[in-house]
């Protein structure tokens, strides 16, 4: 049993792809296989014969892997990891972490295991960063709306910077809203009306 | 009182209207729920997230959810049909380079097609399917098998890659629920030349799809379901409702798909070739008229048997299409019953009265393109 399993992974973002085998070879798997087309997939999995495959769980292209496995020989037949819900707490963990596997039928299941922990925790932190990113992009998004909403008020009613933002905030709290609605529609009856 | 939450999968078609209208035009708050509706991004994920209770019900295709209950496919769970969502709604349709080739067929002649694409093509034809366990997939080499010497391969491409999929070459044709055919007319790179119906009439296209252990728990709550949807598919089939489904569908958050292609499917008025008027196609997607939403134990059963399913998957397919629970629950809010709830798919090719409880239920033609019929009664099994 000391024969290294092979691992692909299906993902189009190289820097996410690296993570992975990084944190997958300093786990001591070195047999791994990284796909960004999925037009390649069908041929790969052929050549390559993984006993696991690893895709993100919000990835479309998981219907074409689901296809190429049932399409491939009934003893090589892959299947989703989440079959094996007799280990629930790694199935959940698996599925909050956004990873989906595919194993070929019949491997060791502690072997399966410290291949999906390792790629569990590694795909917890890029879902991390990812949401991070998301969030501090819209952040400065809605800055940037305030900004031009507060530069209409101060124009217009002849106001300080931080007369407009006040002035913005109670209207919001008067209406049960959010500053960056009350400044969106602000900033688009301004548009209408300019 | 406060409301049920039950979040419910979908996949972003035209199809998933039931539940969007049963929320947005408030079928579900009448009856105390509150549906939290959450886009999947692939029918496995959607598969996945209810068998592992992260859903609590999902806008299934009728054949996934019968390859689960037998053991198939990836993430074998007991989940149960508890009504049909929609009937029909696919089309086929083919690049512009194998259009060129087939030369000139009349639309919806499915053993002309068969014919032309036999006689006049010698090359593997790929197509694009958007799941393995789908009717698309399952119609598909049904249709062909009248054709042995036909060169097919089914594909699975994500529904919203299918244009781009004909227009790159990888697919020469295409099986697909709307709104993706009319997207790659309208792209002008493929024709339409057929629709689901012209290969079986009456083709459960999706269902409502629960856990089994759910609905032994919930059962108050996959009764108000059931009823907020009945509701939702019959507002849905009125001619006159249609514009303003077609905008809600539009304008919800659910469906980011602008309205010229939610219409075709909805108004039955597709249009086949880029640039040429629209053709009026019968029966094209139905939601609510003649039972459509009645799981019939027999499509249950005519879908496993296609998955290769032997007698005792077929039982079991039968078992997961609730018609136990949809009389149950739906008697009281005047649905027509029918007297039995298997038929001979395929015996009916025009529009037949058959005996229910209200006396008057008419069943729509589900005959097959062969004239094939499939009678499944248990004796047979």
């Amino acid at each position: 049993m000391n024969q290294n399993l092979r691992i692909l992974i299906v993902e189009p973002e190289p820097d996410r792809v690296h993570a992975i085998i990084d944190a997958l070879s300093g786990a001591g798997w070195s047999e791994i296989k990284a796909l960004a087309q999925m037009s390649a997939l069908d041929r790969t999995v052929q050549d390559f014969e993984p006993d696991i495959v690893l895709i993100d769980l919000a990835n479309p292209d998981r219907d074409t892997l689901e296809h190429i496995t049932y399409a491939s020989e009934a003893s090589k037949r892959a299947v989703a990891l989440f079959v094996d819900q007799t280990d629930d707490a790694l199935t959940q963990a698996a599925l909050n972490a956004g990873v989906s596997a595919y194993v070929v039928d019949g491997l060791n299941m502690e072997r399966i295991k410290s291949v999906l922990e390792t790629a569990i925790a590694r795909f917890k932190i890029m879902r991390q960063m990812q949401s991070e990113l998301q969030a501090a992009k819209q952040a400065l998004e809605d800055r940037k709306q305030i900004d031009r909403a507060k530069g209409i008020l101060m124009r217009q009613r002849g106001l300080s910077e931080d007369e407009a933002y006040t002035l913005m905030r109670k209207t919001a709290m008067g209406q049960n809203r959010k500053v960056i609605d009350v400044a969106q529609a602000l900033v688009t009856a301004a548009d209408l009306l300019s | 009182m406060s409301e049920t939450v039950l979040n419910c999968g979908y996949v972003p078609l035209v199809d998933c209207a039931p539940l969007v209208i049963a929320k947005e035009l408030g079928f579900a708050s009448e009856e105390g729920l509150a549906l939290n509706l959450v886009r999947q991004p692939s029918w496995s994920a959607l598969r996945d997230m209810l068998a592992l209770g992260h859903l609590d019900a999902a806008h299934m295709l009728s054949p996934m959810a019968v390859a689960m209950s037998i053991g198939l496919g990836g993430l074998p769970a007991r989940v149960d049909a508890l009504m049909v969502l929609s009937v029909n709604g696919t089309v086929f349709g083919v690049s512009n380079a194998l259009a060129d080739t087939i030369g000139d067929v009349p639309f919806g002649d499915a053993r002309a097609l068969l014919a032309a694409l036999q006689t006049r093509t010698d090359n593997l034809i790929r197509v694009g399917v958007p799941f393995h366990h789908s009717m698309h997939r399952l119609l598909l080499p049904y249709w062909t098998s009248a054709a042995p010497d036909l060169k097919i391969e089914a594909v699975t491409v994500p529904p919203p890659r299918m244009a781009d999929a004909v227009a790159d070459g990888t697919v020469d044709a295409f099986w697909v629920g709307e709104p993706w055919g009319s997207v790659a007319v309208q792209q002008g790179v493929a024709r339409l030349m057929m629709t689901g119906r012209d290969v079986w009439q009456f083709a459960p296209e999706k269902v409502l799809a629960v856990r089994h252990n759910w609905v032994e728990a919930n059962e108050l709550s996959a009764r108000r379901l059931m009823r907020a949807i009945f509701r939702a598919s019959a507002w849905l089939d009125v001619q006159k409702n249609k514009p303003l489904a077609v905008e809600i569908l539009a304008r919800s958050e659910h469906l980011s798909i602008s309205p010229e292609f939610i219409d075709p499917a909805l108004s039955g008025e597709l249009f086949t070739q880029h640039n040429i008027a629209p053709k009026a196609v019968g029966g094209f997607l139905q939601f609510h008229k003649h039972a459509a939403t009645f799981p019939w134990r027999s499509q249950a059963a005519w879908i496993a048997s296609r998955l290769g399913a032997d007698a005792t998957g077929i039982q079991k397919a039968k078992a997961c299409f609730r018609t136990d629970l949809y009389r149950r629950n739906l008697s009281g809010i005047g649905a027509d019953l029918p007297g039995a709830s298997e038929k001979e798919e395929g015996a009916m090719h025009y529009e037949t009265a058959v005996a229910s409880t209200h006396g008057h239920m008419i069943l729509a033609p589900d005959a097959f393109f062969d004239g094939r019929t499939f009678d499944f009664a248990e004796d047979d099994c």
